[in-house]
Formats: structure tokens, C-alpha cells, sequence
């Protein structure tokens, strides 16, 4: 009864092994992201317009299309167009790389514009090539700047994550239900447990993420 | 592509279509209403509140969506509270938005200058009049955008509470993928609905963007 139910059999370790593969999905993606998402900032400075509608018209369709849609059309869109089963691990993967780098891309740019532009007048004032300013000068001080935001968008793909139960990969929620209905007899009162202690653990693993981002904020704001 | 299905499967997305926007439009109502009190209590630091204001925010703000409708929604019916899905759906959204809404409407009541409240206090205004008169009304219009943007973000998030089965556009897809293997009639049409109705409110927030940054010309 209780909070017991945690510590039957391996209930533990399977919410945690649950867990583990949020954590997978949180983590594969934000680093593809973030690595798409500096490239995809850099294009969107460029002064070309074909390239910057193209930029914004891509920001704002993952902006407007809710993601929940997006991993449906993905996962089922996918098997039904090219008639192959894609693993629901990857296909959220795949969407979160994709709204990532959408973010985080807008993240980078807002960071790129917002240097002062003494910075790159002084860098050629010393003789440094343009490839050389970007290297040293633009790029090193935007990706601090970009730090916070992307701390921020690891913890929203960390929440987000949650949706992948819903095109049926094993997460902690999944497991979750899958420990209340084996309990359904012997212990009724469960899904008010088990979802309890999910959501302390989403919380213990999210809270202290916002906190390190709120505190390099502060720190970084001058 | 199958046309006719589609031309006939359009009357119950209208009807889903009316049910997302009935859950935003109380969640987006509840959450304001969260959102201006826990901002008021946290800009004014009204005490015995303020340390509830904030576990809540932070609570709201770390969690899924997900998890906290699974907890209403199943966890509380073991203990008597039996809501039923909508019911669940607005609370659980207006929980999400509320910190979301708190955090813009403490942006904007944190932008009106000091010398507003002080003017208003000298022209003998009591401190409630001078909220309600000369602060809410120029804060409100300073945290506009993050406002619309928090609307747009709640009705986006509407399509969790198809886990819990509430018959929205979400839900509605879902049905019928499973129950007419109408894949691609039902993915169209859940994409063409969801821009039909977020498409309007984005255009509309870019708007009062580009008016609000128009306004602050004169300032």
C-alpha cells in the first residue's frame, strides 16, 4: 500500500530505466541541435533574403505546429508513406532535433546580433581576416551568451520528452502505467503513487537545470 | 488522398476543432487570472504568499504537461477527487499557464516606471486606484506579446489532453488512424485544422508586436 508499491519486485529500477531513456532522447537531441542550431544562426544572419525567409518560414512552421502533431506525422506519416516501421525512440529524436535546431538556430542569431559592434570593427582593426573574427571574436562570446537558453531548452526537451509515450516508446510515464496496471488488484490507490513520484522526479531533474540557468544568467548579464 | 472521406470527416473536426478552442479559451481565462495574482504577489512581495507563489511557479514550471493531467486525472480518482477529462484538461493547462502568465505579467509590472505610481500618489489617488487605474492598464499593455505568445503556447499544448480522452483535433486523428487506417486523411486534416485556427493568432501577436514597439517610439 502506499508509496510500497515503489519497492516491489524492480518497480524502482524499471522507473528509472525509464527514465534513462528520456534522458537518452533529452540528450541525442540537444546535441544535434545545438550543433544544427549554431550552423542554422549563422545562415540566419545572412544578409541574403531568399535564405532568411526560408530561415523564418522553417522557424515558424516548428513554432506554430504543435509537437505533439509533428510526432504523429513523423511516426505515422512515415510508415505509411515508405511503408517501414521507424522505432518511436528515433522518430522523437528526430522531431526534437529538428524543433531544436529551430531554437536554438533563433537563439544563436539573436546572440550573433547582439555583440556590439566595436568588437568586429576592433578585430579588423587588428588585422584579423573576417573568417578569423567569426572564429575568435563572434562566435566564443555568442555561444556564452547562448549558454542559459540552451540549458533552458535541454529541460523543456527533457519535459517534452514525456509526449513519446504517446507514440509508444517505453519512458518512465509508460512504465509508469505499466506498474499500475500489473497493481490494478493488489493495490488500487498506485497510479496516485507512481504518478506522484514522477512528477518529483521530472521536478528533481528539471529544478536544479533551471536554477544553474538562471545563475550563469545572472552571473553572465554583464 | 482520399477525398471523400475527408469532405465527409470535416463535420467532426469542426467539432473537435470548437473543443480545442473551448479548453484554451478557459485555460487561457484561468491562467490569467493565476498569472496577474502570483505576479501582484510577487512584485509587491506580499508576504505569507510569496513562498507559495514561487514553489508553485517552479513546480509548474519543471514538470511535463503530461504528468500533471495523468495525476489529476488518474491519481486524484484514488482518493475520491473524480473530475472528468475536460474538467482535468483546463485544470492541468491553467496550472502550466499560470506560471508562463505570471512571469509575463511581473515582466510588464516590473517595466512601469517608478515615477507613474509616484505621480499617481500625489494626485491623491489611494494605492488601489493607482493600480488599478495607472499601473495594471500600462503593464498589461507592455506584456502583451508575452501574453499572446503564452495563448498560442497553451493552445498548442491543448493536444496533450488527448491522452486523457478528451475528444479534441488531437484525439480525433488519433481515432480515426486507429479505427480507418485513414492515415493520411486524418494527418492532413489535423495539420490543415491546427493552422486554420494557430495561424490567425500568430499573424495577430506579430501584430501587436510591431504595435507595441511602434508605441514605445513616443516614451
Amino acid at each position: 500500500m502506499g508509496l510500497g508499491i515503489l519497492f516491489q519486485g524492480s518497480n524502482f529500477e524499471r522507473l528509472l530505466g525509464g527514465l534513462g531513456v528520456t534522458a537518452e532522447i533529452a540528450f541525442v537531441s540537444v546535441f544535434f541541435a545545438c550543433i544544427l542550431g549554431v550552423l542554422l544562426g549563422i545562415v540566419m544572419t545572412s544578409r541574403n533574403k531568399i535564405i532568411r525567409f526560408w530561415c523564418r518560414f522553417y522557424l515558424e512552421v516548428v513554432r506554430i505546429i504543435p509537437l505533439l502533431v509533428l510526432l504523429f506525422l513523423v511516426y505515422f506519416g512515415f510508415a505509411k508513406w515508405f511503408n517501414a516501421h521507424l522505432d518511436g525512440v528515433l522518430v522523437c529524436i528526430v522531431v526534437f532535433v529538428f524543433w531544436g535546431a529551430a531554437e536554438m538556430g533563433d537563439l544563436v542569431r539573436g546572440a550573433l546580433t547582439s555583440i556590439e559592434k566595436h568588437q568586429v570593427e576592433a578585430a579588423y582593426a587588428l588585422g584579423l581576416s573576417k573568417m578569423q573574427t567569426f572564429i575568435y571574436i563572434l562566435l566564443p562570446q555568442s555561444l556564452k551568451r547562448v549558454t542559459p537558453g540552451a540549458i533552458n531548452l535541454f529541460t523543456r526537451m527533457v519535459k517534452t520528452s514525456s509526449l513519446a509515450m504517446l507514440i509508444g516508446v517505453l519512458e518512465v510515464i509508460k512504465v509508469g502505467q505499466q506498474i499500475i496496471e500489473t497493481s490494478l488488484f493488489t493495490d488500487p490507490s498506485a497510479a496516485l503513487w507512481i504518478y506522484g513520484v514522477i512528477f518529483v522526479l521530472y521536478f528533481v531533474i528539471c529544478y536544479p537545470l533551471s536554477l544553474f540557468s538562471k545563475y550563469l544568467e545572472s552571473r553572465w548579464e554583464n | 488522398m482520399n477525398w471523400q472521406y475527408i469532405w465527409n470527416a470535416v463535420p467532426r473536426f469542426i467539432d473537435a476543432t470548437l473543443l480545442t478552442l473551448n479548453l484554451s479559451l478557459w485555460s487561457i481565462i484561468l491562467s490569467m487570472i493565476i498569472g496577474v495574482f502570483c505576479a501582484v504577489v510577487l512584485v509587491y512581495k506580499i508576504r505569507g504568499l510569496q513562498g507559495f507563489v514561487k514553489a508553485y511557479i517552479e513546480l509548474s514550471r519543471n514538470t511535463p504537461l503530461l504528468i500533471q493531467v495523468f495525476f489529476l486525472y488518474f491519481g486524484l480518482s484514488k482518493i475520491g477527487i473524480k473530475l472528468d477529462g475536460f474538467t482535468c484538461g483546463i485544470i492541468g493547462l491553467a496550472f502550466l499557464g499560470g506560471s508562463y502568465m505570471a512571469e509575463a505579467f511581473r515582466a510588464g509590472l516590473e517595466a512601469v516606471s517608478k515615477g507613474q505610481i509616484e505621480s499617481a500618489l500625489s494626485l491623491g489617488l489611494t494605492s488601489r486606484q493607482a493600480f488599478r487605474y495607472v499601473i495594471f492598464p500600462q503593464a498589461f499593455a507592455i506584456s502583451t506579446p508575452a501574453i499572446g505568445a503564452n495563448c498560442l503556447f497553451l493552445m498548442k499544448e491543448t493536444s496533450v489532453i488527448s491522452a486523457i480522452a478528451v475528444a479534441e483535433l488531437m484525439f480525433l486523428a488519433k481515432d480515426i488512424i486507429g479505427m480507418d487506417y485513414k492515415t493520411n486523411e486524418a494527418l492532413f486534416l489535423l495539420v490543415v485544422f491546427y493552422l486554420i485556427i494557430l495561424l490567425p493568432v500568430s499573424v495577430y501577436i506579430r501584430y501587436l508586436e510591431r504595435r507595441l514597439r511602434r508605441a514605445k517610439y513616443g516614451a
